[in-house]
């Protein structure tokens, strides 16, 4: 899933200063499992808008909604009808919601209540680590099933670099060499022969390097 | 046991202070509350094994982002005492009311206060 | 002689079955180009060839190509050294044509420190090439004549062209076939990575030579002396990739201290001598950090001096 974190409080009140009417507006899904953005980060991130500027004595309307998705047009129209009650959007969706909802709404600023961080599993109580770059050109069936475009500091297709030390990466001891957990890897699916094929220079075009990616799929289309 | 408690806080009971959730703590805060501590179990001895912890990672949360708006983050505590402990809970009662007159009232509730004065005039 | 890829000195050297010694310099963190010279001028006839190292550290420092002509304009060979972290494949590519065109002679290929060490590190790296990748497209440039886009190139460069090895580095078992795969990318000499352990060391380069690969390329076996015992603590704990074994640290701590650059020295020596000895060495890569000065007399006291006439 897309992962996120919200934003620091002090940062959203600065963004929202100057607007009277705001709605705070979740989605209800990646960000609301990474707990960044859902029903329950809308209510409180609002109760404490409402607090901020009340002990400031400034009247403010400060309203909540999630949706059950901000990267489709379907549950965006749901606030069709009262998108002119305000003065902005907070929107806690990932970068994709935020600007497919100011795409929509073209006179209503809208913005983003959380930092869109990666692609990432939840690993642990509390811990979201990343595991894909969607470099629009999977490897992971040359290389064990571990990325190492997203997973190597250095994205090195042919690893590891001479920085890794005890299984961690240079640049950190709580960073898994991603090398090692490949060479690991493949140990377990008895082909560390594969580890001596050369992995060829890679086509970037897919990636971010080609310009904003599309799918378009004729066969789905109506 | 009668024991002397302070009169001027609302005991709300949960099934178990895992329940109680950040949101909790800053709607009473939202609607004038002058500070709020929650009373849970010893910790190890939670029935559903982390539910204090829980309530005390709430707290924190609550207490920094409170913290940060300017109510300030000692209006809201946790306590730890088992069951049988009511003295120990008159004790943290008066500790905890205590501490919030000395910071006198929430500026939450002053702001409300002054809005509801100005709409009585209007 | 038409067996030479390159008109490089070390590539002469090498293959006239001479162990080859080379040497490093930092460029400066400014535009003087004295300091560069200065260093080079000092070493220059003790080493076939010069490393100039392209931002160690991630640290911003003037061009290792700029350095390496500031060099080469003295009568001193450079081995350019080119790091995929900053560049992607038309900056690589391009500098590698700029180096040509100064008839620089030898390059080699790494990956690079990750920028947070440096002083940039809230920059992008580019890794558009990993560093077997960058050894790829300079033996495709060279060999075949063409660029990676498939054109042709007009005078291709005539580089002889390396790679690193750390034989220390984790996991151990794969730096041999690591080293095959550098070697399968077309690396044609190798430097390695600090040798403290020489021991484990030992073993790579038996390993290596079971496989056969110490025929198929020159390796030359890293040294760095040792300043003092603080320097000798720094390099085991801090230094990414690096087994600095405990007697080092005692053999050194056990002499005053203002005899431990001498010890350092006379432990490197040491250490190349009976390197020397071990079979698939091709020569030696005197890597005196900041220590030019000493590089004249590691190269002499080993027995390394005066250079062959190639």
């Amino acid at each position: 899933m897309i992962i996120a974190e919200k934003k620091p409080i002090e940062e959203i009140i600065r963004e929202v200063e100057a607007y009277d009417r705001i709605l705070v507006l979740g989605c209800n899904e990646c960000v609301t499992v990474c707990e960044a953005g859902g029903k329950k980060e809308v209510e409180v991130l609002a109760s404490v808008l409402r607090m901020n500027f009340m002990a400031q004595n400034r009247e403010k309307t400060i309203d909540e909604r999630t949706l059950e998705r901000q990267c489709d047009h379907e549950y965006l129209e749901e606030i069709r009808d009262v998108i002119d009650q305000y003065d902005a959007v907070i929107s806690l969706a990932c970068g994709v919601g935020v600007q497919f909802a100011a795409e929509k709404y073209m006179t209503t600023p809208v913005l983003p209540g959380v930092n869109t961080v990666c692609l990432g599993a939840n690993e642990d109580r509390g811990l979201w680590t990343e595991r894909c770059q969607a470099c629009g050109s999977c490897v992971l069936a040359r290389t064990g099933g571990i990325c190492p475009v997203s997973r190597c500091a250095k994205r090195v297709l042919n690893g590891p670099c001479g920085g890794s030390t005890n299984g961690k990466c240079e640049i950190s001891k709580d960073t898994d060499c991603a090398w090692q957990l490949i060479i690991d890897r493949l140990k377990a699916l008895g082909k560390m022969d594969d580890y001596e094929i050369v992995a060829p220079v890679k086509d970037w075009s897919t990636d971010r390097a080609g310009g904003p990616r599309t799918v378009t799929r004729e066969d789905v289309k109506i | 046991m009668r024991l002397k408690i302070p009169t001027n806080f609302r005991i709300i009971r949960v099934p178990c202070t895992g329940k109680v959730d950040i949101i909790h703590i800053l709607r009473a805060f939202e609607k004038g509350a002058d500070g709020v501590y929650v009373v849970g179990c010893m910790e190890g001895d939670c029935h559903f094994n982390e539910g204090n912890f829980r309530a005390r990672k709430r707290v924190e949360q609550a207490a920094r982002v409170l913290e940060k708006i300017g109510v300030g983050k000692d209006r809201v505590r946790m306590y730890n005492l088992s069951s049988g402990e009511g003295p120990l809970f008159a004790q943290y009662s008066t500790e905890m009311v205590n501490r919030v007159k000395e910071m006198g009232p929430s500026p939450i509730r002053l702001a409300r206060q002054q809005m509801a004065k100005k709409a009585d005039a209007a | 002689m038409s067996d030479y890829v390159s008109d490089s000195r070390l590539e002469r050297v090498l293959k006239a079955g001479h162990l080859g010694v080379t040497s490093e310099c930092g460029p400066p963190r400014g535009s003087d180009p004295e300091e560069i010279k200065k260093k080079g001028l000092l070493i220059k006839d003790y080493v076939d060839a010069v490393n100039v190292t392209d931002n160690q550290t991630a640290m911003t420092r003037m061009s290792s190509l700029a350095a390496c002509v500031h060099l080469k304009l003295l009568g001193i060979e450079p081995v350019l050294q080119m790091v995929t972290r900053d560049r992607n494949r038309v900056a690589l590519q391009s500098d590698i044509l700029g180096a040509a065109s100064f008839d620089i002679s030898n390059m080699l290929c790494l990956s690079g420190d990750h920028q947070s060490f440096g002083d940039c590190s809230q920059g992008q790296n580019v890794h558009d090439l990993d560093s077997m990748q960058l050894v790829q497209t300079v033996r495709y440039m060279r060999d075949e004549g063409k660029f990676l886009g498939g054109d042709d190139i007009k005078r291709p460069p005539r580089l002889f062209v390396g790679a690193a090895a750390n034989p220390f580095a984790d996991p151990f078992e794969i730096r041999v076939p690591r080293l095959a795969k550098k070697i399968a990318c077309g690396a044609e000499f190798i430097q390695t990575q600090c040798i403290y352990n020489i021991d484990k060391f030992k073993e790579w380069m038996r390993r290596a030579a079971d496989r056969g690969l110490t025929e198929q390329v020159f390796i030359m076996a890293g040294m760095t002396p040792m300043k003092s015992v603080g320097m000798a603590k720094y390099m085991k704990n801090k230094v990414p990739g690096m087994d600095v074994p405990d007697e080092i640290i005692q053999r050194l701590s056990g002499v005053e201290k203002k005899n431990q650059a001498e010890e350092g020295i006379k432990i490197c020596v040491e250490h190349i001598q009976e390197l020397k000895e071990v079979p698939g060495i091709a020569g030696f890569h005197i890597m005196a950090i900041e220590w030019e000065e000493k590089v004249p007399e590691i190269v002499e006291k080993s027995g390394l001096y005066p250079r062959p006439e190639v």
